[in-house]
This record gives C-alpha cells, sequence and structure tokens, in this order.
C-alpha cells in the first residue's frame, strides 16, 4: 500500500454510532454546573455586585478566591481569569454561579446587580489608531528600497474583512475536578500543555499536581486553541472552592458571542508598478484584537510574514499593527491571520490583472517565487516549487477557455487566487518555544502507542499520525494505540494548532518509528523518545523579523465560478476549482476532506458569514442570524494536487489543514467582482453590499 | 413532576419529569443516551434530531408533554438495524466523518430520506439534509455517501 492510499479513519464507526463521548456525554458523581457572570457594559469600573441573599449549594466563585494568579498565562498575561476592578469589553466574565440545580443557578443570576461606572470606550480601528496607548504591537519588515523607486503608476486600495465565528458544532466545555490532591481537568481543546501551563500559573500547583485530559472534541478551527485556557482556570478555581467537580459548558449563544473569532482588518495595499510591471509593493495589515493581547501578536505575524504571498517582489515594506479595542477578544482560527492579508492581496492582484487588461493566471505567472528565491522576509525557498505546473493544472481542469466565454454573459463571473501557507510555527518558534517532544511505546503484547499531546478534533490526527507510524513500521494500523492525550502520560509535542501535527509531529514519530522498527520483535516493553531539531536552512532572526519565516510552504491554486442574480443579487458558487501541493498526500481521502470542509468554511467566509459588532456588542449571536453555510449552499469542488516531496516531513508531507481555507474568500470575491464589473473591497460580499456597490453611480 | 409512559427505541419506558422538560434532556439525562447532541438549543442545528413517530424532530424544541405515548428513536436504538449498518458503511467509505458531532444527527437525517424518497433529486438530498449543520466536512462527502445509498437502496 502507498501511503496516499486511502485508509478508514480509525474514529469514525463511534463517532457515527453516537459512541463518542464528548465532555457533555461525561458522567460525574456530585457534578455541580456553572455559568458566567457577565458584563453588561463594554469597559466600565466595577462599582458594586450586589448578590442576593446567599442560597444553600449556590455558590459565587470570582477573582478572590483565585489561589495564586488571577490571569491567563499566554504571551502576555494581560487577560484576567475574573474580571478585577474593571471590565473591558462586553460579556467579560466576572464570576462563575454554581451548583448541582442549573434553575436555582439561572434563578439566583436573575436577581444579581451590578452598577459600573463607565469608562471611554474604543470600538473602531480608525479610532484605535489615533490614541495613544490604543497599538499593542507595531512591526515593520522590508526588502529591497522603496523609496529610490523608479515607477510610473501607483495603485492603491483599502481592503477590509470581517469577524469570522468558527462555530464547532460541539461548544466550548471543561469540567475541573481535584482527583486525589491533583488539579485535572477533562475538556474540550486543542493544547493540552497550554491549559496545563495556565492552570499551573493560575493556582500555583506544581506539573505533578495538576492535569489536562483531552476529551473528544466536537470540531475547534483555532477556536479552542487559547480559550480553553481561560475557562480552565474559571473551573478549576470553583472545583478548589466548591470541592466537587464543576462543569462549564457555554451555551451557543455566549460561546459566538464571547468566545475568540477571526480578526476584523483593514488593510492598504500600495502596489508600484514601471511600463505594467510591479516594481515594488507596500502593505499596511491592522487587526482589531479587542482589549487583551492574547495571540493576537502572533496572529499579525502570521498575516504579515505570508506577504506577499506566492510572488517575488523586490521592494516592499510591509506593516501591521493590532490594535487595542473593547470589542470582544479576537484569536486563532484556521489560517491564523492570513486569510485576511491574503484576501487583500489575491483582490489586489486580480484587480490590478483588469486594470492592465491581462488574464489574472497569465498576469500572476511572472512574479511566482520559484526554489532558491528569496522571501519576504529575506530568507530564502528552500523547497521545490511548482506555481506554474500548478497553474497549468488549474487551467486544464477547470477548462479554463471554456469558462471564460462563459463568464462573458452578464452576472456570470470568474475568480482566482494563488496562496501558501507555512507549516509550523513561524521562525524558529518550533526550536525555541515549543520544543516538540514525542514517543512511542511498544508495550509487551505488541501493541504500539503513540504518546503525542496532539488531539483528534476532527481533522483526521488519529488516522494520519498513526498511518505514519503504522507505514514506517510496516505493520497493521489496528497495532497502533493512539488514546485521547492525557498530560500524566503523554510528552509535550506541542499544541495542535499552525498546521503542524502531520508535518512536524508526524515526522518526529515517522523518525522514532524508524528507530523502533529493528526492535520491533525484541520482547518486554520498549520506549523511543524523539526531540525536534531545527533544520539548518531555517535561520530566521525575530527581532529584525529577517530570514525564513517557516520551514516550508503549502500552496494552493482555487478559481470559482460565480452566478449572481441580477434581481435579487443573491450569489450562488457553482463551482470551486483547486490545485494544492501539500508535499506527498499521506492520505487522498483525509486530504480530499480538509479540501472540501476548507473551501466551504472559506466561501462562509467571503459570502456568507456576517457578524458586526455594535457598542462592542455582536449582533449575531445563533445559527439563525449567524449564517454557515448548508448542503444547499455548496458548489461542486473539484479538486487535485501535485506530489512534491519534501524532505523534512513524513513520506515527504507538508502543512494541510489551513491551507484549504485561505484562497477560497479572495477567489469567490473577485469572481463576484467579474460578474458585476464593480470593485469589491470588503467581505463578506452579500446582496445587501452589492446593492450599495452597484448603487454607488447613482 | 409526573410519571409518563413512552416508547423508546422500541420498549415501553416510564420516566418520572415535569412536563415541559425538553425530550433531549431526558434522553441524554435520566437515559443516558449521550448519542443525541445538543449543538444550540434552539432547532436551528440538528444536532439532536430524533424520529417522533415516523417525524424527524428536535429534540431541544420538543417538550416531555408531546412524547407521552409516542414512540422515540435515537441513534442508540437506530444503530441495532441493518439499514443502519449500511449507513454505517456509507458514511466510513465516503470520509463523511470529521468531528462526529454532528454526525448522528446527519444518520438520522439520511434514514428520513431514505425512508420517504425513491428516487430524490440532487436539490432533494440536500435539502433534506439541509437542517444539519456540518462545519467539519463541506457536506460533499456526505451527500456521496447519501447518493451511493439510494443508488444500493433496492437491496436495503
Amino acid at each position: 500500500m502507498q501511503i496516499s492510499d486511502r485508509t478508514d479513519r480509525i474514529d469514525s464507526r463511534d463517532k457515527i454510532s453516537g459512541q463518542t463521548k464528548y465532555i457533555e456525554d461525561l458522567h460525574f458523581k456530585e457534578l455541580h454546573y456553572a455559568r458566567t457572570l457577565r458584563s453588561t457594559v463594554a469597559r466600565g469600573r466595577i462599582v458594586s455586585i450586589n448578590y442576593p441573599a446567599p442560597v444553600q449549594g449556590i455558590w459565587v466563585v470570582d477573582r478572590s478566591d483565585v489561589p495564586q494568579n488571577n490571569d491567563v498565562a499566554m504571551i502576555e498575561h494581560d487577560m484576567p481569569v475574573f474580571a478585577n476592578d474593571e471590565v473591558n469589553y462586553y460579556g467579560e466574565a466576572i464570576a462563575l454561579v454554581v451548583g448541582q440545580d442549573k434553575n436555582a443557578i439561572i434563578e439566583f443570576m436573575r436577581d444579581i446587580e451590578i452598577v459600573y461606572e463607565p469608562l471611554t470606550t474604543v470600538f473602531k480601528m480608525s479610532e484605535a489608531r489615533q490614541k495613544s496607548g490604543y497599538t499593542f504591537t507595531d512591526h515593520t519588515y522590508k526588502k529591497g528600497d522603496l523609496e529610490t523607486l523608479d515607477f510610473d503608476t501607483l495603485v492603491e486600495n483599502t481592503y477590509k474583512t470581517g469577524y469570522q465565528e468558527q462555530l464547532y458544532m460541539e461548544k466550548q466545555g471543561v469540567v475541573a475536578i481535584l482527583e486525589n490532591d491533583i488539579a485535572t481537568v477533562y475538556g474540550s481543546l486543542q493544547c493540552p500543555y497550554y491549559v496545563k501551563n495556565a492552570l499551573m500559573h493560575c493556582i500555583g500547583y506544581d506539573q505533578d499536581h495538576v492535569r489536562v485530559i483531552q476529551t473528544a472534541t466536537g470540531g475547534a478551527f483555532g477556536g479552542k486553541e487559547e480559550y480553553p485556557s481561560l475557562i480552565a482556570c474559571q473551573a478549576m478555581v470553583a472545583a478548589l472552592k466548591v470541592k466537587a467537580p464543576v462543569r462549564l459548558i457555554f451555551d451557543r449563544r455566549e460561546d459566538i458571542a464571547f468566545t475568540t473569532k477571526r480578526h476584523p482588518a483593514e488593510i492598504e495595499i500600495k502596489t508600484y508598478l514601471k511600463e505594467g510591471k510591479i516594481v515594488g509593493m507596500s502593505c499596511l495589515v491592522d487587526l482589531d484584537s479587542g482589549p487583551y493581547l492574547g495571540l493576537s501578536d502572533v496572529v499579525l505575524q502570521r498575516s504579515l510574514f505570508t506577504l506577499t504571498g506566492c510572488y517575488a517582489i523586490d521592494n516592499l515594506i510591509v506593516r501591521g499593527r493590532t490594535l487595542k479595542t473593547n470589542n470582544v477578544f479576537a484569536g486563532a482560527f484556521r489560517g491564523f491571520g492570513a486569510p485576511q492579508s491574503m484576501f487583500a492581496l489575491e483582490q489586489h492582484m486580480n484587480q490590478l490583472a483588469k486594470k492592465l487588461k491581462q488574464d489574472p493566471i497569465a498576469f500572476r505567472r511572472p512574479y511566482f517565487v520559484e526554489k532558491g528565491m528569496e522571501t519576504s522576509t529575506s530568507g530564502f525557498f528552500h523547497e521545490d516549487i511548482y506555481l506554474d505546473q500548478m497553474a497549468d493544472k488549474l487551467i486544464a481542469m477547470s477548462d479554463y477557455q471554456q469558462l471564460k466565454d462563459q463568464a462573458k454573459e452578464p452576472y456570470v463571473g470568474l475568480g482566482v487566487a494563488f496562496v501558501p501557507h507555512g507549516g509550523g510555527f513561524t521562525g524558529s518558534g518550533e526550536a525555541e518555544h515549543i520544543k516538540a517532544i514525542v514517543k512511542l511505546r511498544k508495550a509487551s503484547n505488541g501493541q504500539i502507542e503513540i504518546l503525542v499531546s496532539n488531539v483528534e478534533m476532527g481533522q483526521g490526527a488519529k488516522t494520519a499520525l498513526s498511518k505514519i507510524v503504522a507505514s514506517v513500521l510496516e505493520i497493521e494500523i489496528g497495532r497502533i494505540v493512539y488514546k485521547d492525550p492525557d498530560t500524566k502520560y503523554v510528552p509535550d509535542s506541542g499544541p495542535t494548532v499552525a498546521s503542524r501535527t502531520t508535518m512536524v509531529v508526524g515526522n518526529l514519530l515517522s523518525k522514532a518509528a524508524k528507530r523502533l522498527k529493528h526492535q520491533l520483535e525484541a520482547p518486554g516493553e520498549i520506549l523511543v523518545t524523539e526531540h525536534f531539531k531545527q533544520p539548518d536552512y531555517v535561520v530566521w532572526n525575530q527581532e529584525k523579523m529577517c530570514g525564513n519565516a517557516y520551514m516550508a510552504y503549502s500552496w494552493s491554486a482555487v478559481l470559482a465560478k460565480v452566478h449572481v442574480d441580477p434581481v435579487t443579487l443573491e450569489i450562488t458558487t457553482s463551482d470551486i476549482y483547486g490545485v494544492y501541493d501539500v508535499g506527498i498526500p499521506i492520505d487522498e481521502r483525509l486530504l480530499i476532506g480538509q479540501i472540501e470542509g476548507g473551501v466551504v468554511q472559506g466561501l462562509g467566509y467571503g459570502l456568507m458569514e456576517q457578524m458586526t459588532s455594535n457598542e462592542g456588542i455582536i449582533q449575531q449571536n445563533s445559527f439563525e442570524s449567524y449564517t454557515v453555510p448548508t448542503a444547499c449552499d455548496i458548489p461542486k469542488i473539484h479538486s487535485d494536487w501535485i506530489e512534491n516531496r519534501y524532505v523534512d516531513g513524513p513520506f515527504g508531507a507538508k502543512s494541510v489543514g489551513e491551507l484549504t481555507l485561505v484562497a477560497v474568500a479572495p477567489a469567490v470575491a473577485s469572481a463576484v467582482e467579474d460578474a458585476i464589473g464593480k470593485a469589491i473591497c470588503q467581505i463578506p460580499v452579500r446582496p445587501e453590499m452589492l446593492l450599495e456597490v452597484l448603487n454607488e453611480d447613482h | 413532576m409526573r410519571t409518563i409512559e413512552f416508547v423508546l427505541n422500541g420498549q415501553t419506558v416510564s420516566v418520572k419529569t415535569s412536563l415541559s422538560r425538553r425530550l433531549l434532556d431526558v434522553l441524554r439525562e435520566d437515559f443516558r443516551f449521550t448519542g443525541t447532541k445538543e449543538g444550540c438549543g434552539e432547532g436551528e442545528c440538528g444536532a439532536c434530531v430524533v424520529f417522533l413517530n415516523d417525524q424527524l424532530v428536535n429534540s431541544c424544541l420538543l417538550p416531555m408533554n408531546a412524547v407521552i405515548g409516542q414512540n422515540v428513536l435515537t441513534i442508540e436504538g437506530f444503530s441495532q438495524t441493518r439499514r443502519y449498518k449500511e449507513i454505517e458503511n456509507a458514511f466510513v467509505d465516503a470520509g463523511a466523518v470529521q468531528c462526529g458531532f454532528c454526525t448522528p444527527g446527519m444518520v438520522m437525517a439520511t434514514e428520513y430520506l431514505l425512508k420517504n424518497y425513491k428516487h430524490p433529486t440532487e436539490d432533494q438530498i440536500k435539502e433534506g439534509l439541509s437542517g444539519n449543520i456540518c462545519r467539519c466536512t463541506g457536506y460533499q462527502a456526505i451527500l456521496t455517501a447519501v447518493k451511493r445509498l439510494f443508488e444500493e437502496v433496492e437491496s436495503l
């Protein structure tokens, strides 16, 4: 069997029959429920909280109960576990109300009164830019020289993207419990060790007395990267006070309104042209981070380093800022900053092609990066890159000439986007911050256990990693055991983020398996440990933001065909064609699953999923008001890939998960632009927005 | 609180409950049938669908009052049937499962389609599944699985 051949997912039958246990399905004795008391102002000083008379069996848990540190250990420790004197966004957690009777909790909460002294609020990025103290971080990197540039035309535009909510089907949820003096959290989460570190910091227990167990996770998409650290700390503080297991599971409306989501962005791109050729570019990316920095600066960096996409631009300046507002705090979401900057760049490239009366694919070709070329951050592309071949394949598979003829019809449009995605953490992050360790254990019964902290959240990690190990060992996949990670047993192989699981963790497991292989039939138990080592070609200076921003890139080329209804302006995407370079696919069917899922989530981002904040209050907080694609909204998805073995990936594999979302929004938005003949610089593109765009002339 | 009887997965059961309680909670809490999931609690996502007699219903919207003496079929009961096995195999083969949270509901919606259509159009299948939100798969693999089941429906 070849590595890319289809293997049945090892987790699918239990999921189909409903036997898989998610956090809400687990039974705990003496379970107490928790509900969050939230701020009802976007910013204010808490003057007083008036609780009703104490009720037997109802506890209030707040900052005064935090044993050690009332902040969530992330990059900056600027977010409190429970609000201090000030609240900084609408819906911020002030306390938990805990008890065994759900109705009694709700009744108790109904009578709580909070008095606030209002403080100055900022909701718009335009306002945050003007005010001092409202820029969290500000980065600039350069290449070549824009100042003395010889050019004859300047094309500039500003692009805007909105919030996107992960809308994983399983809501956020944790259970905290003190088990034999060990503070234990069970939960739906992506990063067991992030949660463990946050708990140790918050309650002051040492590493032997904190334990995190991931439970089957019903989707995450980045939404369960940093957020579970916050609610795990809250629930644990409550469990320590109540001395019973405490379950904190959000209802859908609070999950949508108050958890992290994709950062709204405003992006300015200026392109300098000389005789119709791009000679320089200047980009400015601003992200609305909300009141706390959280992961926003890391998100911003991926947004910046993914510029200038698939193109070699000799003279370049890229600047980006994370702006502080009193909107809900934004965070990780599949693509991690790249969907914003790539929407802007690709929309801009299509607009340039149109302005220069060139075909959008032909226009891009002269700028395609190649192996050995300098990256935007003055590193170099180490691996083989086949963008021209991918473009050829896209043209062939879509019957591009014929599509172009069809698109001459009014209200029919085509749009393309070419997008890279760097696998793993930015720069030296894998080596300096993550320092992944994986273990393989051969049990005396001959089973091989994978010991990593990476989780199955729907993407297929269990199947992909098991398959890698089984294929190296040349044994049946049924001999592999891969349990949901429990920090008591698994080493820290890093978080399940950044499209790193297959490429980085899978490669470490592949190395471990190679070492185990000759001992496979030896008696007794054998444990093999593997540590991450940064490849020599990755040289990165974080201070100067200079060098190889990523170990390796995956690539995508996407073409969308849309129809716009001339009367209702309803947009229908009939076809999406995609060509991908993810190295060697570990499993074709898993790859197709990631492509189709990413395409539809990207389609939602580009055309449907509107989320707005009014004075800090999220206006769409249900499945009804926040509309994601249903089975009726999907296009025909035609996907194909090229094989391009990556030397430091398992069996030549590179990253997959995030890449598949990123190119879709610019492709469909450009297709709508092509259909109506008017520039579109904002997503989501919805009929109401088209009406405005079309009326601008009148 | 009242003791009421209904038929759950083919067996008559009795449960002491208030009549306004949601069927979803009774299934999950009293019977620990946790294959029926709560995705939204507002009848919008389809993760909690079960059969009430021959109808597909959102159990998060159904008060126990409406369940008295009725037939309820959940994934736990349906998964014991031969027909379920065909659906399971079709879902596995098509790669129609990722995180799995929507899947039991999707299976029930598939069964509803199979029971009520003989040769549905693609649009009818899409419409039949449109009450069930899936955020992982992009639906295409699920549609593939359902279409295959209709091709084999004569043998089911």
